[in-house]
């Protein structure tokens, strides 16, 4: 398989008052090429760290992040950020939070307007394109994030408990949206969730993490075709990789004290 | 900033409120100035020693505007406090965004910030005259030195509270530091800086009267002060109004300006 993003042996710690505190411990992860994968994990474990070391908001301690082979330096527009809390300019529309990633890329007025229209379009925005993200719901809020994303085209999408405030019909409706995207474009996701249902809904490989200190506790390969329906989500195979997932978050052995 | 609050929450829908209800508190505005007159004449009617009533502040005002008195005094005060106030905010802003960006200004300017803050800048009065004379920069430095005060600590404070996922979000889509300045933390902090400007108008012009009293030839301030000592109690009434109502203007176009601005912002 062709490697996309690369975790090796990464550590992350950050100092505390006369000790330091673990928040990933020698984690190593291959994501593949196109692979759509989700990290859960009970609060602590580091899910989160991890993924801002990909996107280059964080640094490890020691190991390293490797995207396309290269290490990561610093965030990129080659990679895109989804994070849980929205992050929409609020002192711009719709259309100008879209096209805030493109004016960076220098390209014509034009093609600009074009992409933006087409990334907005495609979430079901067009018609709030111009309105303030204060008159869009949470999950349209949401929309136009992930449309931003989208509208610089990256190669890998990370999401950071993107669908987390939301209300459950919204969203199923997205997660739905979500997958119909990904199998038209592929791109590489690592999307991160503390829910299980939706860790085994969307992905083809499941990273369940443990905490304190933050570590790679068990991978489950879900072997469910693509594209998934709700169909499957009731049956038994769904069921049985679910249950293994959640029994693998939930009954974890605590960890040995470092000595 | 109480009355931004006040307006700001009002219970109906945020957007536009029912036309009726803003008719209904203009009534009641109305009606809270008549009863405010009624008293005031009650009490110059049942002789509180040398009150003048309405009708006689309103004949001295009459009169002060036609011999042109109370608009040179009015626009030599307000030249004061706008002069001073721009200079303050030009200066606040920028050093307020030094402050907050850069943690070393931070270390550098606080200090002198928060110490300066502490004193009252009619405590620096004497001073400017001392060393400025008794023209027109001393007055003028007060006031600057009140607005500014008032605005660098609360740009700073934007700054420093502007939403790091917003920081965040701007690097991930490739923002240089220069674009995430320009494009993120300035706008983020605009509210800020507003309010900040609300209330360095107000110190600004609270200042003015006593600024004023440093050897002025005119001014709203300085005309009180004559009026004190001819014991012209219409005269002081009639500054007092002027003074009020002009800082009421000033601060409602400041209002507007915020409105208009920071429009985006969520009211909850």
């Amino acid at each position: 398989m062709n490697v996309k993003i690369s975790f090796r042996d990464v550590v992350k710690t950050y100092p505390l008052k006369d000790d330091t505190f673990t928040a990933l411990d020698h984690v190593s992860l291959d994501i593949a090429d196109r692979e759509f994968v989700t990290v859960v994990g009970p609060s602590g474990c580091g899910k989160s760290t991890l993924m801002s070391m990909a996107a280059g908001l964080v640094e490890p301690t020691s190991g390293e992040v490797l995207v396309d082979g290269s290490p990561v330096d610093g965030p990129g527009p080659d990679r895109g950020v989804i994070f849980q809390q929205y992050a929409l300019f609020p002192w711009l529309t719709v259309r100008k939070n879209v096209e805030f990633g493109l004016k960076l890329m220098d390209l014509p007025a034009e093609e600009r307007r074009r992409r933006a229209q087409r990334a907005i379009e495609l979430v079901g925005l067009a018609d709030f394109a111009d309105a303030l993200p204060k008159m869009l719901s949470g999950g349209m809020k949401q929309r136009c994030a992930i449309a931003r994303a989208y509208a610089v085209d990256p190669q890998v999408l990370l999401m950071d408990e993107p669908f987390g405030a939301l209300d459950a019909l919204t969203r199923v409706q997205l997660q739905d949206q979500l997958l119909d995207t990904w199998s038209k474009d592929q791109r590489t996701v690592m999307f991160i969730t503390h829910d299980v249902d939706e860790a085994v809904y969307l992905a083809s490989r499941v990273i369940v993490m443990a905490a304190r200190p933050g570590r790679l506790h068990k991978v489950v390969d879900v072997d469910l075709p693509y594209p998934r329906t709700e169909e499957m989500r009731l049956s038994p195979e769904f069921g049985r990789i679910r249950n293994e997932v959640w029994h693998a978050v939930y009954h974890q052995a605590p960890a040995v004290p470092a000595a | 900033m109480t009355q931004l609050t006040a307006l700001g929450k009002s219970p109906a829908q945020p957007a536009r409120r029912a036309p009726s209800r803003s008719r209904r508190a203009v009534a009641l505005n109305l009606v809270a100035v008549v009863i405010g007159l009624v008293v005031w004449t009650a009490l110059a009617t049942v002789g509180v020693q040398g009150l003048p009533g309405p009708l006689e502040v309103a004949a001295k005002a009459g009169e002060l505007i036609a011999d042109g008195t109370l608009l040179t005094d009015a626009l030599a005060s307000l030249r004061r406090v706008l002069v001073g106030f721009l200079l303050g905010t030009l200066l606040a802003v920028p050093v307020g965004f030094l402050m907050g960006w850069y943690a070393t200004a931070r270390g550098l300017l606080e200090p002198y910030v928060q110490f300066f803050r502490t004193i009252p800048p009619l405590a620096i009065i004497p001073l400017a005259i001392v060393l400025m004379g008794i023209g027109e920069v001393p007055k003028v430095f007060v006031i600057f030195l009140a607005a500014f005060l008032s605005s660098v600590v609360s740009t700073f404070q934007g700054v420093v509270d502007v939403d790091r996922t917003l920081i965040n979000a701007a690097r991930v889509l490739g923002a240089s530091d220069r674009t995430i300045f320009l494009k993120v933390v300035v706008p983020a902090s605009t509210p800020f800086i507003l309010v900040g400007m609300r209330v360095g108008l107000g110190s600004a012009w609270g200042t003015l009267v006593a600024a004023e009293l440093i050897a002025a030839q005119e001014g709203l301030g300085f005309r009180m002060q004559q009026a004190q000592l001819y014991y012209d109690l219409s005269t002081i009434f009639v500054g007092l109004i002027a003074i009020g109502v002009l800082g009421l203007l000033m601060d409602r176009l400041l209002l507007l300006a915020e409105r208009r601005l920071t429009n985006w912002q969520e009211r909850r």
